[in-house]
């Protein structure tokens, strides 16, 4: 199947990979080794001075006490978002797969969040649900919630939570979907022959054959909490109230822009780092596997 | 074990009428073979007696009882797929055990079942493996085997053997025939394979374009094709059809070759001057060693080993085959041979309808229909 095109000579061949490469050298190589040299290093309030502190930006970090409970509460929310994401994606993806009336529509119709960027997405649930005149904060108090996501760290993070799975569950759909399609049709019909029905099927049948696209799909929304999330958050809460939303990529805009800690937040950053490209290695292990199984 | 009755069972998919009212009985423990060519709606018969299709007019009994709008699941009916459909993440014994788990059998109980089936089909070495690492022989087996151990009312086999290769797709045709006769479990077969067709069937129903030809035995279907599409269809090579009309009453065949040639067992219930087709297997065409007023010039000539089908045409540019026995010898393309039709050995079929034709023996009454099989 692999086609191998041979090019005479290197020139060729240099010249056409040659956008690819400046681009990944101006965006991402000249940034991250920008934040590992400012991350062994310490700069004065002005950026006047700066001098060579070895791992002491780590150091510091480890030892904080509200950087723990910063990675925590990324967990918790990457753990949070994931889960609500595809359990969503998974329960619209098995009734999107029926036979059903309109059913180009309703699957249009679900992968559109997908399309919605981050910002306009924060400012629809902020529509929805702005203390004083959200469209449902009427209907909650109403109801006897004090909601006032502004004031209570609780609320706050529930919203950033659902906000996130709520963009992510289109995806998630897409591929749940994609998977389901691809599990032949006359096991399904052999299994209903068998005698299975309902939720046995599901989780006799449909769920096992699924498991490969649950694996990918559990790395990409765990890469997708955890960084791809810093749009919603920063238009939505900012990182407040206090640090109740604050994720670990909030915290390193917060301190490294803000509070213009640029040591410690490029060590963040680098830390950061290192988990994207352990998330990344697995993420291309189960894609592989997914096309050798 | 059951009886399965199709009333007026009918399937349109949107505009397309795919299946036009079919009337069919199964006896307990009969083994009916559907044999039709692509498309006729073989299979779509057969998914609606599954329960994976829903009929658009028409009923499903299953031992008397309505199951028309019955789950599939609930049906206790087990069917082997065309392409087997085996649980790729379950073991072979896990592939057999899943019907009976979910009737809640106790665990003994379903040992014993598949370890039965596992030896009846020669699985027992091949329990802990999985699908993949089976050969499609194994596979094949395995989805008998899921089929098996479930003691269904009813087998439905959708084209089995299609995926085998030809010397193993005989020998499971007979494993086949001979666990349907052991089990006696009743059995709806769909193939487009005529020999298939031939060998396994207690009853065969030749099906053409979502409608019934003909149901009779093997056998019957054989020596008595209903129209000349069945006629056609069984029958390997295909048998000739020569343009002809009815005369002297009814007792003989003026051929559009040429030749005016008797037909057996006396008038033929049409008018003089009908016009007919006159079928002929090229097995039953004699060569004759005179000329009979009958020709055929030969335009291809297929050495079989043990004997030799020759292709022409006859003086009215119909296709006629013939077979002989032995070798070509000094036959050659376009020598010119005189055929030789036997009377007992045509069949008879008016032309404009397709339907078989035969003749009314001389002083026949009622019930004299008996000495066919």
């Amino acid at each position: 199947m692999e086609r191998r095109t041979l090019f005479p000579g290197r020139a060729l061949p240099a010249f056409l990979v040659l956008p690819q490469l400046a681009i990944t050298a101006l965006f991402f190589l000249f940034p991250a080794w920008r934040a590992f040299v400012e991350s062994v290093r310490a700069v004065n309030g002005f950026g006047l001075n700066a001098r060579f502190v070895g791992l002491a930006n780590f150091a510091a970090l480890l030892g904080s006490g509200t950087y723990r409970a910063t990675v925590l509460r990324t967990l918790l929310y990457c753990t949070a978002v994931t889960a609500l994401a595809m359990a969503g994606g998974l329960v619209l993806a098995v009734f999107a797969d029926r036979e059903i009336k309109g059913r180009a529509i309703y699957r249009a119709l679900l992968i559109l969040p997908y399309a919605i960027a981050p910002a306009i997405a924060s400012v629809i649930f902020v529509f929805l649900l702005q203390p004083e005149i959200g469209l449902l904060t009427g209907v909650l108090k109403q109801a006897g919630i004090d909601w006032n996501y502004v004031l209570h760290g609780g609320q706050a993070l529930g919203l950033v939570i659902l906000v996130g799975a709520w963009k992510q569950v289109a995806y998630n759909f897409i591929f749940y979907l994609a998977g389901l399609q691809s599990i032949p049709r006359t096991l399904i019909e052999a299994a209903a022959l068998d005698g299975a029905r309902g939720w046995y099927r599901f989780r006799t049948m449909l769920w096992p054959l699924l498991l490969p696209t649950t694996l990918f799909l559990l790395v990409v929304n765990t890469v997708y909490a955890a960084f791809d999330t810093f749009a919603l958050i920063f238009a939505l809460t900012g990182g407040g109230p206090g640090t109740a939303t604050e994720t670990m990529v909030v915290k390193v805009y917060r301190d490294g822009i803000i509070n213009l800690d640029l040591g410690g937040s490029a060590a963040q950053s680098v830390i950061l780092m290192a988990l994207i490209v352990a998330l990344t290695v697995l993420q291309f292990r189960y894609a592989g596997g997914r096309d050798r199984t | 074990m059951a009886r399965l009755d199709l009333r007026g069972l009918a399937k349109s998919f949107a505009a397309t009428t795919v299946l036009h009212g079919i009337d069919l009985a199964l006896a307990d423990g009969e083994m009916v073979v559907i044999v039709g060519a692509s498309g006729c709606g073989k299979s779509t018969l057969l998914r609606l007696v599954a329960g994976l299709e829903s009929p658009t007019a028409g009923r499903v009994l299953l031992d008397g009882t309505d199951i028309t709008d019955t789950d599939p699941s609930r049906r206790d009916i087990a069917m082997v797929f065309q392409n087997y459909a085996l649980y790729p993440h379950m073991t072979v014994f896990g592939n057999m055990e899943y019907g009976l788990k979910l009737r809640g059998l106790p665990r003994a109980e379903i040992a014993r079942r598949v370890d039965e089936a596992a030896a009846l089909l020669g699985l027992g070495p091949l329990l802990d493996r999985r699908p993949r690492q089976l050969s499609g022989g194994q596979r094949q087996r395995v989805a008998m085997g899921r089929a098996i151990v479930r003691e269904p009312k009813l087998f439905l086999f959708d084209e089995p053997l299609s995926n085998l290769d030809a010397r193993l797709r005989v020998q499971v045709r007979a494993d086949i025939r001979r666990l349907q006769r052991r089990l006696g479990v009743t059995s709806l077969y769909v193939t487009h394979d005529q020999t298939e067709a031939m060998t396994l069937a207690d009853r065969l129903v030749v099906m053409h374009e979502g409608r019934v030809a003909q149901i009779a035995t093997p056998v019957e279907v054989f020596d008595r094709p209903a129209d000349t599409y069945v006629a056609g269809f069984i029958g390997d090579p295909a048998m000739n059809f020569c343009p002809a009309v009815l005369a002297r009453g009814g007792t003989m065949a003026a051929l559009a070759a040429g030749a005016q040639i008797p037909l057996a067992g006396g008038r033929h219930a049409a008018p003089d001057g009908t016009r007919i087709l006159i079928g002929i297997r090229p097995q039953h065409a004699e060569r004759a060693a005179a000329p009979t007023g009958l020709a055929v010039t030969i335009e291809l000539i297929e050495p079989l080993g043990s004997e030799t089908l020759l292709h022409g045409k006859l003086a009215d540019d119909t296709e006629f085959a013939l077979r002989i026995t032995g070798p070509p010898g000094p036959l050659g393309d376009g020598m010119t041979l005189p055929v030789h039709l036997p009377p007992e050995q045509l069949h008879v079929f008016d032309a404009a309808s397709g339907l078989r034709l035969d003749p009314t023996p001389p002083g026949a009454g009622v019930g004299s229909g008996s000495g066919q099989d």
